[in-house]
């Protein structure tokens, strides 16, 4: 004859924690594809003016940046606009050789393609961003891009 | 006879794979990269001279150092440069002091009147970089503006949705002609 326990009121079954890993699996690989590696170490302000008028960067690989702005450490090296290439504060003469090696480190068919993103913060001068842009043209990186972030369009009729 | 294999305990498999999750949420960014994109002229060669171009096809914007505009010999403002710019480029009326235009043969748009106006951005050194972004998004809109009316006129889409060959005749026939002037130290270096 079968008999049925009967169930204990009051306490309440464990919940399955199995499956767990799978979810955390899940969240793990949605993060590691879209998103992207840090590369630099931000030693600049980077407050990014807004445009409404913006085009995405295609390719990732194919983009070097420059970042230009206040240091943010303004007690160890000052207030005044620096330029940052990878991890380290650089003057303007050192731009063309950053677009070298930028260039040695692409295969040969997607040198042409090169951009450059100039990430600047809105309070620099555009003194030294000219001084940049003057550089690059020296070099041949004429593919440029001022890189804004994305204001909401204005509403025209 | 099989001798049973213990089984792994499978309890860390969650840890390890929040400490991985983690790991990942610290060292990646996803911040998506967007800008207006230019293109930077070659350097100058000092033997050629200076192409002359006609006063009535150059539209000249200035930013001096206190972020103001001086656009074609008069103070300009940011809210009506696009306007400005707009009717420069478009010369709907084919006025005498607006640039000429040429005719040019483009494929899917025909014999189509190509403006050869200039905008000519100029700045100091001294011009904020909020206030020269802000002058090549109106500029850089003027032109999107003028490319979205040709589109929906032509090809009754906006120009964002056309494919790539119209979006070649479109670009033909709406040049994006701003011009980043040479460099002038106005007032010596600082």
């Amino acid at each position: 004859m079968a008999r049925f326990k009967k169930e204990k009121s009051g306490d309440l079954p464990a919940i399955s924690t199995a499956s767990m890993p799978d979810i955390i699996f899940m969240l793990l690989f949605f993060f590691m594809v879209t998103t992207t590696m840090r590369e630099v170490t931000l030693k600049v302000r980077n407050k990014m003016p807004e445009a409404t008028e913006v085009q995405k960067l295609e390719k990732k690989a194919l983009v070097s940046f420059i970042y230009i702005g206040p240091p943010t450490q303004s007690r160890l090296y000052g207030t005044e606009s620096r330029i940052q290439l990878n991890d380290s504060f650089r003057t303007v003469a050192d731009i063309a050789e950053f677009i070298y090696m930028e260039r040695e480190a692409r295969n040969e068919a997607d040198r042409p393609l090169l951009t450059t993103s100039l990430k600047v913060d809105k309070e620099v001068k555009m003194g030294v961003v000219t001084d940049v842009k003057q550089e690059l043209r020296k070099v041949g990186a004429f593919k440029i891009n001022y890189s804004t972030r994305k204001k909401a369009a204005k509403t025209q009729d | 006879m099989a001798r049973k294999v213990p089984e792994i305990n499978a309890g860390s498999m969650a840890d390890i794979s929040f400490l991985l999750l983690i790991f990942f949420l610290v060292t990646t960014t996803m911040d998506v990269d967007s800008g207006i994109v230019r293109r930077l002229p070659p350097p100058p060669d000092p033997t050629a001279e200076t192409p002359d171009v006609k006063e009535r096809n150059v539209f000249n914007v200035l930013v001096n150092k206190s972020d103001r505009l001086f656009v074609e010999g008069r103070w300009g403002d940011i809210s009506t440069l696009r306007t400005e710019a707009k009717e420069f480029l478009a010369n709907p009326n084919n006025r005498e002091d607006l640039p000429e235009k040429k005719f040019e043969n483009i494929p899917f748009l025909g014999e189509y009147p190509v403006s050869r106006g200039i905008i000519s951005l100029k700045n100091d050194r001294g011009t904020s970089y909020d206030m020269y972004i802000q002058v090549q998004n109106e500029l850089t809109a003027a032109v999107n503006e003028l490319r979205d009316e040709l589109s929906r006129q032509k090809f009754g889409v906006k120009f964002s949705e056309l494919n790539q060959e119209y979006t070649d005749a479109v670009q033909k026939a709406i040049p994006m002609s701003i011009s980043e002037a040479e460099p002038e130290d106005i007032g010596g270096r600082k």
